[in-house]
């Protein structure tokens, strides 16, 4: 059983805690479509490697916190107590699919030089 | 078949490191036969000493089979001692009067019937079960009736007393797992360094390989084991195994050896794990390699020093390193004959032996044939890695060393020590535990490098024999799976089932990679290994369940259920009554008079704070701004996919201070829902929120006497009909009890009030309830009553009227649902339901025969279609017929329309859809009053 490092109580065993689920972002009820809240509802990211989730202890201090960590290794990267989940989404989002989206030259470009 | 009494007619004089205790002589009972023994014999040992060979029947084909390795994964050597199938009869010690049986047997071990299987061999090859036995498909109880016989193992008593098997959680800062001379350096050295140690062996003493090893052996073991014992950090567990490791190093160790528990199932969270379990001998795969006299050099030697017994009269012994020649040695020393040391070092092999139960001969690779009784093997080394593997570790061949060491890639709180980790001295091994101990401790530290010495590669002989004498798999199986197409290492496992035996591959994986390269043209390297997963050893079922604890809630006023003979039911955590005898009569007597029923697991969450009404407005379906203080509203919640999550009521008790009540088996959820948008969505709401569902006992007052008998008892409140309307909540005195908070609802459709009082005072309450509604007809009602009632109203229960896939207008919520208010959860969903109008929907249902109450869940058709379902269903004594709520589909959703109801029994039946849920009074007259 793994250790989840609970920012009140330290690293307890993962039995004390309730898994809440991948981090995400609620769309706005007024303007959501179907597809985007049913995106929200039932769709995740679920990759291997980092990612920001909602853990609770339920047999413990009884705090929803926040935390990223490795899906693959179970190393807990970081953990947070405060702050609410939307803004994570939105790093979640930033993180991407693993695609380098800033920086790099075009395809096609001259190499530098010459 | 003599009946005289066995003698030890193989057991020698006393040897320098034995075991056993020649002062403590006694008799245990081996298949019907009386056999002697000494304390510290193994059933094997002590069985060995009187000559016996053939020890049990194999898996498939009922070979006789015997001691191989003398250790506790021996594969010959499983019997049934006293009850207990499946005991290691080489570990296990014996006792006075025990009474041992073969297992797998029929009609005894010496003549087995099923040995006929050898020559029905072809059609039981392995994966017989994909080609064979598969039609005609009427004869397959037939099938099983005849292979039921046949399966391996031991026989199971219904009338086995049950044991006591138990649980401990432990946090050693170092678990040691092997007690040979490693594993106890390194404990030593880890506890003198300030750590905490536990140290596991699986034999009954420490000191491993030392203890039937020769003087200087026998030597260190003093010093060790004097060592161990002078360290008070370090724990002992002998007979016990570490059968898994697990993520961040939880480790299950099973402890066994105690007096009065069965076995301990030892969770552990451990700082580092050093895993030290030496060696373990591998067979050779030759001909009649599975005869009862053929041993592994190591088995030998334990016979001898251990229990000082003679294995055989005359012996052939193949040896390919230093242990095999000093087991020669010893046979020498011990007067057997050895009438031949085949050197497979310089080209030495022994191709087949000849013997049906016991060895006669055997016939060398140079084509002589020698008699004897006892052909001695060592071929090599298997390295057990299985706890590194199970750390990450993948293992790495080394043709040199003609076995697979650790890699590299084990996580760092998990560190191999001595001859798992390479090949040494003695001393060189002692040093290496120190230097892992030391580590272990402190963390960090030097360990030195052992050498992984060179070693002849032999799996197999030139001709085919058993690779895994637990499933009867030869090398012969392996190669035709090969060429089936099985051809990968973890397809052969499964498909020919070897290595997936008592051993679980410590004694067959390494020979079956060896053949099956041979047979696909690679490498053993290129070929690997299978996974190695836990458990490591085998663990009971009842080892894994432990003591079984089931803790239950019991309301306050459980002692007068109890003694007016309630009968319980299990509802969630709680016991509550669900009658005293006759729920009709108690439903009769609520109308009538009036009943109390305690309700004490109702969820309650006290909330206070200028927020709550957002928090109401965001979690109910309904508006809650504008609720006074003194009001109550039935509210029902949705999550986010519109799927109703949970019902009750909630009153507004005073300023910035409300109570919510849930159904008690969403008690807990409502509460973590709650908790999950107050701490992450909005932290900004100043809501706090105080679970209370066990702070106060809760009992309804129902019945058109319930106002007279709660005004004999309360004070502080006005309870007239102008004063305290329905749907409103007080505060007061009830029985002298300061705190109490009582609302006017209404489940059962009769005038009723529900009063909260603080826990301590439940059972006081109640029973002033009961002396003062004597004369007023006042009766217990219980769970079954409450539920009639409810559905005579036609009120739904969350759970039960609704499931996982129920959004709120089809549970007919449509009066209650407010889609302009703004946001609150499930406001998406039950929108775009409501535009779809078409859905499922929660209706009345009257069966056409009143007589008939169709059973819950009983399926609503259409033609060959499902278009429904019954979800509650009673005999209303109100009404004196049958009443209903089901689901239908939209278009027979209108009131009149006539369904079809099929019984589980087969019947149909008609049933009426009613233009209202409520079976009785809907208008609500009779709770307004």
């Amino acid at each position: 059983m793994i250790l989840v490092p609970c920012p009140h109580c330290g690293p307890r065993n993962v039995a004390e805690f309730r898994h809440v689920g991948e981090a995400t972002a609620r769309p706005d009820p007024a303007t959501a479509t179907p597809e985007q809240w049913r995106e929200y509802l039932y769709l995740r990211r679920n990759p291997a490697g980092a990612t920001i989730e909602t853990w609770y202890h339920r047999a413990g201090c009884r705090t929803y916190f926040g935390a990223e960590r490795h899906t693959v290794t179970n190393e807990f990267l970081r953990t947070w107590l405060t702050g609410d989940v939307a803004p994570l989404a939105a790093a979640v989002a930033e993180m991407g699919e693993g695609v380098d989206a800033a920086g790099g030259p075009e395809p096609g470009a001259e190499a530098p030089g010459g | 078949m003599s009946n005289e009494p066995r003698t030890a007619r193989c057991r020698l004089g006393p040897q320098p490191g034995e075991i056993i205790d020649r002062s403590k002589p006694f008799r245990f009972t081996w298949d019907g036969h009386t056999y002697p023994a000494f304390a510290g014999d193994t059933i094997a040992s002590a069985l060995a000493a009187a000559g016996e060979r053939v020890l049990s029947r194999s898996f498939k084909y009922h070979r006789p089979r015997g001691i191989l390795t003398a250790t506790f994964h021996d594969p010959g050597c499983m019997v049934q001692a006293d009850g207990e199938p499946n005991v290691r009869a080489a570990h296990r010690r014996v006792e006075a009067g025990m009474d041992v049986v073969p297992q797998n047997v029929w009609p005894s071990l010496r003549f087995d019937v099923r040995s006929a299987n050898q020559a029905v061999g072809r059609f039981l090859t392995p994966g017989f079960y994909y080609k064979t036995f598969i039609k005609p498909q009427r004869l397959w109880p037939v099938y099983q009736k005849v292979l039921k016989r046949f399966a391996a193992g031991g026989r199971l008593s219904a009338d086995s007393a049950h044991g006591y098997f138990d649980k401990r959680y432990a946090h050693p800062d170092v678990l040691v797992a092997g007690g040979g001379p490693a594993g106890m350096a390194a404990a030593i050295a880890a506890a003198e360094a300030g750590a905490s140690v536990m140290l596991v062996e699986e034999e009954y003493d420490l000191g491993g390989h030392l203890r039937w090893g020769g003087p200087d052996e026998l030597a260190t073991l003093v010093d060790l084991r004097a060592a161990v014992a002078a360290q008070p950090r370090i724990e002992v567990l002998t007979n016990s195994a570490v059968t898994g490791r697990y993520d961040h190093n939880w480790v299950a160790v099973v402890q066994r050896n105690l007096p009065d528990v069965e076995e301990r199932l030892i969770k552990a969270r451990v700082g580092t794990l050093v895993v030290a379990p030496g060696l373990i001998e591998r067979p050779y795969v030759f001909a009649g390699n599975d005869t009862p006299g053929v041993m592994l050099s190591t088995a030998v030697r334990r016979l001898i020093n251990l229990h000082a017994v003679r294995p055989g009269e005359r012996a052939v012994v193949l040896s390919a390193n230093p242990e095999g020649d000093a087991a020669a040695a010893e046979l020498e020393r011990v007067g057997v004959e050895v009438a031949a040391v085949v050197d497979a070092r310089h080209g030495g092999d022994v191709v087949r032996v000849r013997g049906g139960r016991s060895v006669d001969r055997v016939e060398l690779g140079d084509g002589s044939t020698v008699d004897c009784d006892l052909v001695v093997v060592a071929v090599g080394w298997t390295a057990p890695t299985a706890l590194l593997n199970m750390a990450g570790d993948r293992p790495v061949y080394r043709p040199a060393a003609a076995r697979f060491v650790p890699g590299s890639a084990s996580a760092a709180n998990v560190l191999a020590a001595g001859g798992l980790a390479g090949d040494g001295s003695l001393d060189e091994l002692v040093e290496h535990g120190r230097a892992v101990g030391r580590r272990a401790a402190h963390g960090e530290g030097p360990v030195p490098a052992l050498d992984v010495r060179d070693h002849p590669a032999l799996f197999r002989s030139s001709t085919h024999g058993m690779v895994d004498l637990s499933e009867d798999i030869s090398s012969k199986d392996i190669e035709a799976a090969a060429r089936e197409g099985y051809d990968s290492v973890e397809l052969v496992k499964r498909y020919t089932t070897v290595t997936m035996g008592a051993a679980q591959g410590k004694l067959e994986t390494v020979n079956a990679v060896a053949v099956l390269a041979g047979a696909t043209g690679r490498s053993i390297a290129e070929t690997g290994t299978t996974m190695w997963r836990p458990p490591y050893a085998p663990i009971t079922l009842g080892a894994l369940a432990g003591r079984m604890f089931e803790p239950v809630r019991h309301s306050p006023i459980q002692p007068w259920h109890q003694a007016r003979g309630a009968v319980p039911m299990v509802a969630g955590q709680w016991i509550r009554p669900d009658h005293y005898g006759d729920s009709l009569a108690e439903v009769r007597n609520v109308r009538k008079n009036v009943g109390i029923i305690d309700v004490t697991p109702l969820g309650k969450l006290d909330l206070r704070g200028p927020d709550v009404p957002k928090l109401l407005n965001l979690l109910y379906v309904n508006k809650w701004s504008k609720l006074d203080i003194g009001g109550v509203r039935y509210g029902v919640m949705c999550a986010e996919d519109g799927v109703v999550l949970d019902d009750g009521v909630t009153g507004h008790l005073g300023p910035d201070h409300y109570v919510m009540s849930t159904t008690s088996s969403g008690a807990a959820t409502v509460w973590e829902w709650v908790e999950n948008w107050l701490q992450t969505a909005h932290r900004d709401w100043q809501v706090h929120v105080t679970p209370v569902t066990t702070a106060f006992a809760s009992i309804n007052i129902a019945g058109p006497n319930s106002r007279e008998l709660l005004s004999r008892l309360t004070t502080g409140v006005d309870l007239s009909p102008e004063a305290f309307p329905y749907m409103n909540v007080r505060t007061g005195r009830v029985a002298g009890v300061e705190g109490c908070f009582m609302w006017r609802i209404g489940f059962t459709g009769e005038l009723s009030y529900e009063i909260h009082v603080p826990a301590g005072y439940g059972l006081h309450v109640w029973e002033a309830l009961v002396e003062q509604g004597a004369d007023l007809g006042v009766a217990p009602f219980g769970v079954e009553a409450q539920r009639i009632m409810r559905l005579e109203k036609g009120h739904a229960i969350v759970g039960q009227d609704t499931d996982g896939l129920t959004q709120g207008y089809s549970a007919a919520l449509d009066g209650l649902i407010k889609l302009d208010k703004g946001d609150f959860a499930g406001l998406t969903e039950l929108t775009w339901q409501h535009q779809r109008g078409e859905y499922p929907l929660l209706v009345g249902l009257q069966p056409n025969d009143g007589s008939v109450v169709p059973a819950e869940a009983s399926q609503i058709v259409e033609g060959s279609h499902i278009v429904g379902r019954i979800t509650s269903s009673r005999w209303s004594p109100t009404l004196g017929r049958s009443i209903c709520l089901g689901f239908v589909a939209p278009h027979l959703a209108e009131a009149g329309t006539v369904v079809i109801v099929a019984l589980p029994d087969g019947r149909r039946i008609g049933a009426t859809v009613r233009p209202e849920l409520a079976h009785f009074d809907p208008e609500g007259a009779r709770l307004r009053g």
